[in-house]
């Protein structure tokens, strides 16, 4: 199927974590990736995420969170957007999350998990990959 | 610092380097890059000599260590007589937990306290507020009252160890529960020995974590500014930090000209409020970040120290010679270290700290090498604490003052950093000052360019980073059992705030707090009122309620 339109991408911050470094920089790398995005800020509560990918017709939805509080806030997230019909978007984690945890959090929607050290072209390789199939 | 005669030797001999020696090599041994810079886009030369530094006054620019402009170090023994304070940053997890971690650092040597809050507590929100769920005990200790903080210091006699606390927006209260410990412990106010970091104007720039609004939080930092001024003589009343700024994201002269800027700013609010530059400007302390580039951090660290001695004396016309001092806190970088390979790590953490060294420091923590993949454990807490002892006691640069000093690169960069610094400060000087530069966006924006470069640089490998961009593993190996900090902390710390709820006196509760809300209206100083509160146990959550319905809250400034 061609996509007539950008992809659109939620990239939101959890929580009360305010380390914004990676969100900001990621936001902008989708933006030169040609992705239409929108930043929400920081401090959002996982109903304020699901509201805004709603609202803004989202079909990626990438979270980052430093703080340690992931195992908490995914799930609720991923839960929100299946409460309010959202099952074809892409849910990504990004932060510090120790890998013994990624099984679970796949496991509750979270497509895919992306630690410190990624390259932004891995992260957008794989939202092109994984947009263009649905 | 070389007579005419010989420089012209030295350049005669350079000349014929340039022309007989260097091409032929070059032409056979090609160079690594056609261009060398530092973060800070400092152009890095081939070679240095005398000429780079023959403008460089020894009296004047370098002078004598514990003299103006104090570039070689603030003391006139430096670490032959006392060495750096080593204060590890730490706390997780509820009071109780954190406890122990104090008391072993201290068993390990450690020589003072650092205390990590979670966010809940750095935001003024209680733990059972529910923006703090998930969140209670994962960054820091949660402390929501008075009786979080009793059981924090339970056993550690506050007339013994000095304590840094990295707080800001709630500054005001976690000093006045400090206060309150003391006077528990009774230990006379005058000996309470100590930080706050306080400093509101990073928040606004790079960390983010701000309750309210920038104007009333200066008026909170100016609050603790004049309070320990009268009643705490042995206590910092800020750190004005670059740490933040350089871990957002900006460069070495971001860094440094943004702290400076930040420092004028809260001299420039407690002079207003009617202090003496000499009655406060002793106890200002600092506090940067040491990065990845050896050299062009060991010249950023002295650079600071000499540029704040002359904004203070030039600027400020401060007399005290302690007014000149800038006594700085570094912290090795935590955004340098890696997931991956990340004993490599150790190494990393290890050369920042001797840059920090070779700068002057007087307090140093260095990160742990698990730190991209979890808070620290208490394994690689200790090779921490290790790598600063064997600075300081294996590897002889603390057994002279200074060493570096002289070297025609260090020099040469130690102005340049100080040159474009100051070119920096001018520039937010014409942009109306700090809080307006903060209105326009300036310094996020700044930050936010930084770090995005910084990434690119990394990714098209103009920047390689070991074990990252190059000398990759298929197969990564965590030689620790990372920390894992339980959920029932946060049930814990839940449980014993409601109970705490129960048991208080609420009138007295309420009767400080309407006082508190009479004395924010009034433009009073808050802290007496805030030490009251504290005692009364009212909550952080409760006591920073009264602020935001006064101050209005702040909004972040979305900009990427």
């Amino acid at each position: 199927m061609s996509r007539k339109r950008k992809i659109r991408i939620v990239v939101a911050k959890p929580g009360l974590d305010s380390h914004d470094r990676g969100a900001k920089v990621i936001a902008r790398a989708f933006r030169d990736a040609g992705m239409e995005v929108i930043y929400t800020g920081l401090w959002q509560t996982p109903e304020q995420i699901a509201e805004t990918a709603l609202q803004e017709d989202a079909d990626v939805v990438a979270l980052s969170i430093l703080s340690g509080a992931h195992m908490t806030l995914f799930p609720k997230i991923t839960e929100l957007l299946k409460k309010k019909g959202l099952n074809e978007i892409l849910v990504l984690g990004g932060g510090v999350i120790p890998e013994e945890d990624i099984p679970a959090l796949k496991k509750v929607g979270i497509a895919e998990v992306f630690g410190p050290d990624t390259h932004t072209g891995k992260i957008i390789e794989f939202i092109k990959e994984n947009t263009r199939k649905k | 610092m070389f007579d005419q005669k010989r420089l012209g030797e030295i350049q005669k001999k350079e000349k014929h380097w340039k022309e007989e020696t260097l091409p032929g090599w070059i032409q056979n041994h090609p160079e690594r890059r056609s261009d060398f810079h530092t973060s800070s886009n400092i152009h890095i030369k081939r070679l240095y000599t005398p000429e780079d530094i023959k403008t460089v006054d020894y009296v004047n620019d370098l002078g004598f260590p514990g003299e103006y402009p104090f570039t070689r170090g603030l003391h006139a023994t430096m670490y032959r007589g006392r060495l750096w304070t080593m204060r590890q940053f730490s706390g997780y997890g509820t009071a109780q937990q954190t406890n122990k971690r104090f008391k072993y650092l201290l068993k390990e040597g450690e020589t003072g306290l650092s205390i990590a809050f979670d966010y809940p507590t750095i935001l003024g929100l209680d733990s059972d507020h529910p923006m703090s769920l998930g969140e209670v005990g994962k960054c820091g200790v949660a402390v929501s009252s008075l009786q979080d903080m009793e059981v924090l210091f339970n056993g550690i006699p506050l007339d013994k160890v000095t304590t840094s606390m990295t707080i800001n927006g709630p500054a005001t209260m976690l000093l006045a529960m400090y206060v309150a410990i003391g006077d528990m412990q009774r230990v006379p106010r005058k000996k309470l020995g100590g930080t706050t970091q306080n400093d509101m104007l990073k928040e606004f720039h790079a960390q983010k974590l701000c309750i309210f609004p920038p104007e009333p939080s200066v008026k909170l930092v100016t609050d603790i500014v004049e309070y320990c001024t009268k009643h705490l003589p042995r206590w910092n009343p800020i750190s004005i930090s670059g740490y933040h700024i350089r871990e957002a994201g900006s460069n070495a002269v971001q860094e440094l000209a943004f702290t400076l800027a930040d420092g004028i700013a809260y001299v420039e609010s407690a002079i207003e409020r009617g202090l003496k530059v000499d009655e406060f400007a002793p106890r200002l302390s600092f506090f940067f970040a040491a990065h990845n580039n050896f050299l062009e951090e060991i010249a950023k660290f002295r650079a600071a120290r000499r540029l704040w001695a002359e904004i203070m004396k030039e600027r400020f016309k401060a007399k005290n010679p302690r007014s000149l001092w800038m006594r700085m806190h570094i912290q090795t970088s935590g955004c340098t270290l890696t997931a991956t390979q990340p004993i490599n790590n150790v190494i990393r953490v290890a050369f920042q700290s001797l840059a920090a060294v070779l700068g002057g420091t007087q307090s140093l923590h260095t990160n742990s090498f698990d730190e991209a993949l979890a808070l620290p454990s208490e394994d690689a807490v200790r090779v921490a604490l290790r790598t600063q002892q064997i600075i300081a006691h294996e590897s002889g640069v603390t057994d002279t003052i200074d060493p570096f000093a002289g070297s025609y690169c260090i020099e040469t960069l130690t102005d340049e950093m100080e040159e474009r610094a100051i070119k920096y400060i001018d520039k937010i000087d014409s942009l109306g000052g700090v809080i307006s530069g903060i209105e326009k966006g300036f310094f996020q924006k700044e930050i936010a360019d930084s770090a995005y470069k910084y990434q690119k640089n990394v990714e098209n490998k103009e920047r390689t980073l070991v074990g990252i961009n190059e000398y990759t593993v298929k197969k990564d190996w965590v030689p620790i059992k990372l920390l894992r900090i339980k959920h029932q902390a946060e049930k814990e710390q839940i449980d014993a705030l409601q109970k705490l709820k129960k048991k208080r006196n609420d009138k007295k509760v309420k009767q400080v707090l309407s006082r508190l809300h009479k004395a924010a209206e009034h433009d009073e100083n808050l802290m007496p009122t805030i030490v009251q509160a504290v005692k009364s146990y009212a909550t952080l959550g409760e006591i920073c309620d009264v602020l935001r319905n006064v101050f209005g809250e702040y909004k972040e400034q979305i900009t990427i």
